[in-house]
């Protein structure tokens, strides 16, 4: 049954007893054509468009867990289209014009809002930068707008813009970028796949990925055995380990990226602001907690929580940018596991084994992306040829060293990003 | 997190620098025949087993000695197991 307003007014005065789950709890089938393993933003878009976009039926997801449980349901849940290389370029203003459709389509409330996100510059030649990349972005189709100081202090005039080291030199606007509810973002693609006919399995983890003649045909589960013809990881945090269960070793290291939230304050902070000084980002959400984070632990870690110095360092970088929210408690914070690439840009491609492909490498970036993941991940797997937009995100590029997307221009190389 | 450097005790994190992978340690050295090397290197610089639980990592003690450490840490506790310079090696190196 659709969500509408209606419907919320007549349960509100029914005492609310005809909703009914949002997705079915099945129990696996022997056999599927599709699987999906990992059921969090990725892998539930992925099912998604797998179903939707290439009318295709016997799907499933595995979830090791409860769907949407790792970092889409921890992230700063920012949306924007502002990347500057050819390859990352199309793919976000593919994701960002999803984002734009995407209530319509799921039917589900993802409170995406088009608040507008800014870069902060602090010197000429960063301002220079930003012009450069804001032409970038234009000549994709997408907004960018160079903001003057005095533009910047208008609209945000609770900047420390006189900093004596990082004084303020104006921003780079990207008005369609935002913030969406990074739950309701899993929820909604959950339920549409459910509606679609894909089968959700939770608690199932997967054990072992069975590979017979070079080609994959099922997987080992918590479940039991499942067979398939066509097998996509999309477990980004874990892909070693699951690209390990059929062979294969990744160019992907593990990182711990922390993020902070505040008590709930009164709407201040009408943007998400990133500060080009010191790796600090800011955003308010709707129940008023400030959200933000900073740079990565830098060093190998899945242990979902992170250290102290960089929790100094975020916030620091935070009280030199706007020192008013030196006065707001830290409520909570977290660290999620990154799977870094060396170039810093994601993979969405076949492996080596004949009808296994994998769908990782996002990096600290990949909330953004799951609405244009899913849909080149779904492409993928159905037509066997990677999406116009996708296509430059191969495993290949690290091994010829041809079409590679280092955005910050530090190296491809583990640790530089 | 404190790592005890076999030259200076222990000490801050914030002194260390984080290299990567044992795998740094084992350069292959070139054949000649181009895609078995281009491969190797690729190997080397990019591919890694990113295990869940105890590795071995380099960390530079920049802000101290100087030195190159071989740490085996786990990572999924942060648990520090054990340090040697990674000039003194004694172990094999992981991919070889």
């Amino acid at each position: 049954m659709g969500y509408n307003a209606f419907r919320v007014l007549k349960e509100g005065l029914t005492g609310n007893k005809g909703w009914r789950p949002a997705w079915r709890d099945p129990e696996p089938k022997a056999e599927y054509d599709i699987i999906i393993i990992g059921g969090g933003g990725h892998g539930l878009s992925t099912a998604y468009y797998l179903a939707k976009n290439h009318g295709l039926k016997n799907i499933a997801v595995l979830e090791r867990g409860y769907l949407g449980s790792g970092n889409i349901g921890r992230n700063t849940t920012i949306v924007r289209a502002n990347y500057f290389i050819p390859g990352n370029s199309e793919f976000y203003s593919h994701s960002l014009k999803l984002w734009e459709g995407l209530e319509q389509e799921l039917n589900y409330n993802v409170m995406h809002s088009q608040r507008g996100v800014i870069m902060l510059c602090h010197s000429d030649g960063q301002r220079d930068a930003f012009a450069r990349r804001g032409n970038m972005m234009r000549n994709q189709g997408d907004d960018a707008e160079l903001w003057s100081p005095d533009q910047v202090r208008a609209e945000i005039p609770y900047l420390d813009f006189d900093n004596t080291r990082f004084p303020i030199y104006g921003g780079l606007m990207h008005g369609r970028g935002g913030s969406a509810r990074h739950d309701a973002v899993a929820w909604g693609y959950a339920r549409g796949a459910d509606r679609l006919g894909v089968d959700l399995i939770q608690q199932c983890e997967v054990t072992g990925i069975d590979v017979k003649g070079g080609k994959v045909t099922g997987v080992q589960t918590s479940k039991g055995p499942i067979r398939a013809k066509k097998v996509g990881i999309v477990t980004a945090g874990r892909s070693s380990q699951v690209a390990a269960m059929a062979g294969l070793e990744v160019p992907i290291e593990s990182h711990v990226l922390q993020a902070f939230v505040s008590e709930g304050l009164k709407p201040a902070i009408d943007h998400v602001i990133s500060y080009g000084m010191g790796h600090f980002y800011i955003s308010q959400s709707d129940k008023g907690g400030l959200v933000f984070g900073g740079d990565l632990d830098f060093y190998a870690s899945y242990a979902s929580r992170g250290n102290l110095p960089m929790m100094e360092h975020v916030m620091e970088a935070g009280m030199t940018l706007m020192p008013a929210i030196g006065k707001a408690k830290v409520l909570r914070s977290w660290g999620g596991i990154m799977d870094m690439t060396p170039d810093g840009s994601f993979i969405i491609d076949r492996t080596e084994i004949d009808g296994l492909y994998m769908d990782c490498g996002w990096c600290y970036g990949g909330f953004k992306a799951v609405p244009a993941s899913g849909w080149c991940m779904a492409h993928l797997m159905a037509e066997d040829q990677p999406h116009e937009v996708a296509k430059k995100h191969t495993f290949s590029r690290f091994l010829t060293g041809e079409g590679l997307m280092d955005e910050e221009g530090t190296g491809s190389q583990h640790n530089l990003h | 997190m404190r790592i005890e450097c076999p030259i200076c005790g222990s000490r801050d994190r914030r002194e260390f620098y984080y290299l990567g992978a044992e795998d740094y340690l084992d350069r292959p050295s070139p054949t000649g025949d181009a895609d078995k090397d281009a491969e190797a290197m690729h190997r080397y610089l990019h591919l890694r087993e990113n295990p869940c639980g105890p590795t071995k990592d380099l960390w530079h003690h920049e802000a101290g000695c100087s030195a190159w450490l071989l740490v085996t840490r786990d990572t999924a506790s942060h648990e520090i197991i054990a340090v040697e310079l990674a000039s003194t090696r004694k172990t094999a190196g992981a991919k070889s």
